[in-house]
């Protein structure tokens, strides 16, 4: 097996989203929420993701998405330090409720990879439980191999679609 | 729906009764593509397939029908059973340019000679007739033509709307006669009918018949619906479904269309499969992590627990006596089949090659496991319940989700290419020779076999 680092998989990716996520170090501290945010801002002026919102999540935390070995739901130290900036983020937002989806890359059958998927939603759920985010606050669900983001059939398409990603609702 | 043939006056003076006596030595000369034990040579139908003749069926009187009028349909029917005799890999159809005109007296008194010349061994012939009763009766004749001899009869009487049925019928009657084994073309699948993109795939489950025709969908691919699988009373369809983002097994009524939750829990629950008689659906739900199988009657109630180890234990399958159950788990590291007895007790592990095992179904005859094999692609095989015996029937990129057809003889599955395309579905039959691909109108993937219908 093809060993690929996981943050050369991120930019292979592509995704705007991972690399201004990467290119950026979560604050230590929060600043805080503008007045007159709360509601439904129509207005072009510019504030900053609204906190607590999905663009705050991207913002600041080094991913949304971890990414596992073939047939694995370790958690290696490279999830670690993603799983940790969620954590801080979730902690500092007490009031957000986030899912927890598992997918897995397609050399799996059906049936196994929807066990496999909820394995590693599982996996990072407790680890964010562990960093002090109340399990209540999680869902998790396994899409198995029914939603990959890499349509590929080849190694770094794989290496993608072995995750697990952290939904802020939007 | 089978009933004896009635002695239409155009007929009375056929002493059918007389094929009995004539039976007898047709069966032995039908031996070497009769029944046997699955493993022994009976694929003399398959490397030599039977030459056989099914011309147009004539009807006594032209009338118009809501399926069309009987001259069309008797046309229609003797084509559906050509099909179905083609697609079984048993039968060689006699090319329609040879195929003679049949009138009513000649469906009972062939012309043997005739067919003899253009090298049919085997010859089907009816008639269709329009009933005052608003139903359609389809008589069906099987010969022997080398020994001129009338070998089984059959009369059908249909809905205008079921015609299809009949002539697989027909067709099922020829075949089971033929080879000695079991019938199952009038039977239908359920799968999971895919389109779009891989990363944004819509699917619907979907019915048809085993030919593809009379295709309906019955969701409507607003939630991912996964692994349906027909009740052995072919009442219900047991499935799993993301509706409301709750991956959860539902069960679908085909006479009312609705559907609903078979076991209430905070969990997935996936991978469902019926209990031959119907009573109870073995499943798997996945408890922070830990996938076990689970039993629960099919009115709901508290689900049983059968397995109790820290893997994945899924696609579980219940033997046709319903007293043992073939199950895949990763307990040893990677997946293999076990076999355990109904009740959870006796655990232990059948699959020994190299690479995983996964999705194992039990033969309705009982005597085969079919299963995906994973290890430099994915291939179906078969192996017996000990364990003994496998063989590999398919070698593709990805053959996933075994199902067997009501006779245990052919197995159906799907096919994933490389990349960005559709799944397909695919029959083979127990010897591996016989491949083919079954026409969908979209994508197409986790078939699984309705019971022959009554």
């Amino acid at each position: 097996m093809i060993q690929f680092s996981k943050t050369a998989v991120l930019l292979a990716a592509g995704s705007a989203l991972a690399l201004g996520a990467c290119s950026r170090s979560a604050p230590d501290e929060l600043p805080p929420p503008p007045v007159g945010t709360t509601g439904p801002d129509t207005t072009p002026t510019y504030s900053g993701p609204p906190p607590g919102s999905r663009e705050d999540f991207l913002a600041n935390t080094a991913s949304d998405t971890i990414f596992f070995e073939t047939d694995s739901h370790d958690i290696d130290p490279e999830d670690r330090a993603i799983l940790d900036s969620q954590a801080a983020w979730l902690v500092a937002n007490p009031g957000v409720r986030v899912t927890i989806e598992g997918h897995c890359d397609e050399r799996g059958t059906r049936e196994y990879n929807l066990a496999l998927g909820e394995r590693r939603a599982n996996a990072a759920s407790n680890y964010l439980a562990a960093r002090g985010v109340d399990a209540s606050r999680m869902t998790v669900i396994s899409y198995g191999k029914e939603r990959p983001i890499a349509l590929g059939s080849d190694a770094a398409s794989w290496a993608q679609n072995r995750r697990a990603v952290t939904v802020v609702p939007m | 729906m089978v009933f004896r043939i009635p002695s239409l006056s155009a007929f009375r003076h056929l002493a059918l009764g007389l094929c009995l006596a004539a039976l007898g030595s047709a069966a032995v000369a039908q031996d070497d593509v009769s029944s046997g034990p699955i493993e022994g040579d009976v694929v003399g139908g398959i490397s030599n397939p039977t030459a056989i003749a099914v011309p147009d069926m004539p009807t006594p009187r032209s009338v118009g029908t809501p399926a069309g009028n009987t001259e069309d349909l008797g046309r229609q029917v003797a084509r559906v059973i050509e099909d179905d005799l083609r697609n079984s890999g048993f039968f060689d159809p006699v090319a329609r340019q040879f195929l003679r005109d049949v009138n009513m007296p000649q469906v009972t008194a062939p012309e043997y000679p005739a067919w003899n010349q253009v090298g049919a061994q085997n010859l089907v012939q009816g008639y269709v007739q329009a009933g005052s009763n608003g139903r359609l009766t389809v008589g069906c004749y099987l010969y022997d033509v080398f020994a001129q001899a009338p070998l089984e009869r059959a009369g059908y009487e249909v809905n205008y709307a079921d015609w299809r049925r009949a002539a697989h019928r027909c067709a099922d009657m020829v075949y089971a006669r033929l080879t000695g084994e079991g019938a199952y073309f009038d039977s239908r699948i359920v799968y999971v009918a895919e389109s779009g993109p891989k990363d944004n795939r819509v699917r619907r489950i979907a019915v048809m018949d085993t030919d593809g025709a009379n295709h309906r969908f019955l969701t409507n691919g607003q939630s991912i619906v996964l692994t349906p699988r027909y009740a052995p009373d072919g009442r219900t369809i047991v499935y799993m479904s993301y509706q409301n983002d709750e991956p959860r097994v539902y069960i679908y009524d085909v006479a009312t269309g609705r559907q609903r939750l078979l076991v209430d829990a905070p969990y997935m629950t996936f991978a469902p499969r019926y209990s031959p008689d119907s009573r109870y659906v073995v499943f798997s739900m996945a408890v922070n992590g830990n996938s076990d199988i689970y039993r629960v009657s099919v009115s709901g109630g508290r689900p049983e627990r059968l397995t109790n180890t820290p893997g994945i234990d899924t696609s579980a399958s219940y033997s046709p006596d319903g007293r043992r159950i073939v199950f895949e788990s990763d307990r040893s590291g990677g997946q293999q089949l076990y076999v355990m007895n109904a009740d959870g007790s006796n655990q232990r592990r059948i699959s020994f090659g190299g690479g995983r095992y996964a999705t194992p179904e039990w033969s309705p005859r009982g005597n085969l496991i079919a299963f995906t094999r994973l290890g430099g692609g994915f291939r179906i095989g078969v192996m017996r319940p000990d364990g003994s015996g496998e063989r590999i029937l398919t070698n593709s990129w990805q053959d996933e989700g075994p199902s067997w057809a009501p006779n245990g003889r052919v197995i159906h599955f799907f096919r994933t290419p490389r990349g960005n395309s559709l799944p397909s579905l695919w029959s083979v039959d127990v010897t591996g020779r016989m491949v083919r691909r079954l026409p969908t109108p979209v994508g197409a993937s986790d078939p699984s076999w309705s019971p022959l219908r009554d």
